[in-house]
């Protein structure tokens, strides 16, 4: 977590401001894993239930499949697809909802 | 008659699914306040009921939406080749919708028979126009016959294509069923795009299983229109060689021109050939109602949108969705991204009318699953960013990929994708 911040404020500065300006949209974000992992990360039986997992612990999670330090199979190739911006806002929706 | 009879019922109608949403969502406003805009939504499948239920969702309640399907009940047509395989039933992949109504998604059982883009009304068969703030159409594929000369009328009620689950589904197992051991199923491909890029293969693995445990001397014959397998290449021709070996032949570059129903035939531009069961994938195109709507902008076949919203290019305040639009690069025409293409239209429609900046940056995933067998499978995944440069979604770098191999925990993955899949558009 403390990296994705870092990185976030790294990029914030780096950026010009129209860019910047623009947050990841979490809930948008979210929406997308629904197809495996349930509406609002409430899965059906065998699959990862995402709604109300802690927010640091579902971006560490996150961040180690797409750096390639927790193997997986579907997982790892999805998260490479994703900033540190936007797994942060994803997991916090996901930390939002209700189990 | 028809109008009070279309008025009375559509009123009740109107009534009760509002009354089932209070009672059954719990996002639902205490006392239904006046809507802030109509959305109809047309065509629910993959993508249509994803579009309705989420719209329902994100403006809390305050979007009125319609959702018209001619269809009684969703027949998934992922997972569909395993009843020609034999490890599934047509009803394991059957869902009512009548779950949407705890959303407060009004459900028409009807088909519209036009759309009156000057005037936003939808025209259907049995009850009265609708007007609309917005449409959603997602009319789904319908099929080229005239492109296969003989693929007439009559020779459809033999010749099959199963390209949409259902009665077509469970007639052409009863064909393999009813084949001689000894037998050829032909499977022709017609050119991408087409709907579920990976479907025919694990079709061919599918009817496969099915003569290695029943009818181990038939063949299985693919006529692929393209000059090679054009998805999962590899994990594909492996589950070929090591599981069916013997009895899948593959042949690109045989694009079917002309089939003969009585002689079994089908013929390719330097071939003929002859089978037992002859199942043959028409060229496809956007479902009849877009033509009718003028969405279709691409060689006469799909519909183009802007994937920042999924708002046609052709006709404003219309969104197209799923298999029938002209799909962005290396994106597939898939039952994952009509649900989440439903996602964009959604989030841009209730942005829309609730007066709310609209999502700059969708991102979106496609997964799919193949079936090498009973218990065996694997996938192909992507995500998808809009590019604001070039203006439609693209890969992310570096991202997606397939298989390592064909596994049985991809087995049990995949059948948690499509219960979920089916709970996330359905239920």
């Amino acid at each position: 977590m403390k990296r994705a911040l870092s990185v976030l404020a790294g990029l914030a500065a780096a950026l010009p401001l129209a860019a910047a300006a623009q947050t990841p949209n979490g809930r948008d974000l979210a929406a997308a894993c629904a197809i495996c992992h349930g509406t609002e990360g409430r899965a059906q039986p065998n699959m990862a239930v995402l709604a109300g997992v802690q927010k640091e612990q579902l971006a560490k999670l996150l961040v180690e499949f797409r750096d390639g330090r927790r193997p997986g199979t579907i997982m790892p190739k999805l998260a490479k697809g994703y900033t540190d911006a936007q797994i942060d806002a994803v997991s916090a929706f996901f930390a939002a909802q209700k189990k | 008659m028809a109008f009070d009879f279309t008025r009375r019922d559509f009123i009740k109608l109107v009534g009760a699914g509002t009354a089932a949403g209070l009672a059954g969502c719990a996002t639902e406003p205490a006392a239904p306040a006046k809507p802030v805009g109509t959305v109809i939504v047309v065509g629910a499948g993959f993508g249509g009921a994803t579009a309705a239920k989420y719209i329902r969702m994100w403006s809390g309640g305050r979007i009125q939406v319609f959702l018209i399907e001619r269809n009684e009940k969703f027949v998934s047509c992922p997972l569909s080749n395993l009843v020609l395989g034999g490890s599934r039933s047509i009803d394991d992949l059957t869902i009512g919708y009548e779950k949407l109504r705890n959303y407060g998604v009004q459900v028409i059982r009807d088909e519209v028979t036009d759309i009156i883009v000057d005037k936003k009304r939808v025209r259907m068969k049995r009850v009265e126009d609708l007007p609309y703030d917005r449409l959603v159409v997602a009319p789904g594929i319908d099929f080229m016959f005239g492109d296969i000369a003989g693929l007439d009328a009559k020779a459809q009620e033999t010749i099959l294509h199963a390209w949409k689950a259902g009665p077509q589904t469970v007639a052409l197992r009863k064909q393999l069923e009813a084949m001689p051991d000894g037998g050829t199923y032909i499977l022709s491909i017609p050119k991408a795009p087409y709907r579920c890029p990976p479907g025919p293969y694990e079709r061919a693995c599918q009817v496969a299983a099915y003569f290695k445990q029943a009818k181990p001397r038939s063949k299985v014959l693919i006529l692929d229109g393209n000059e090679d397998v054009i998805s999962k290449k590899g994990l594909f021709m492996a589950a070929w060689d090591q599981l069916y070996k013997g009895i899948i032949e593959y042949r690109p570059n045989q694009e079917v021109k002309q089939v003969d129903a009585a002689a079994l035939t089908v013929r390719t531009e330097f071939d003929t050939f002859r089978g037992n069961v002859l199942n043959v994938v028409p060229p496809q195109r956007a479902g009849d109602i877009a033509e009718k709507a003028k969405l279709v902008t691409a060689n006469n076949r799909w519909c183009g949108v802007d994937w920042q919203t999924a708002e046609s290019v052709a006709v404003p305040g219309i969104h197209v969705i799923g298999d029938a639009t002209l799909s962005a690069p290396a994106m597939p025409k898939s039952g994952s991204m009509a649900n989440n293409q439903a996602k964009i239209a959604a989030s841009a429609i209730v942005a829309q009318l609730l007066g709310q900046p609209v999502n700059a940056q969708p991102q979106i995933i496609n997964t799919c699953y193949s079936y090498a067998s009973a218990t065996e499978a694997m996938h192909v995944a992507s995500v998808h960013r809009w590019d604001a440069e070039k203006k439609t979604l693209v890969t992310v770098p570096g991202s997606g990929g397939v298989s390592s191999q064909r596994s049985e925990m991809e087995k049990q993955f995949a059948d948690a994708w499509a219960r979920n899949i089916w709970a996330d558009t359905l239920a």
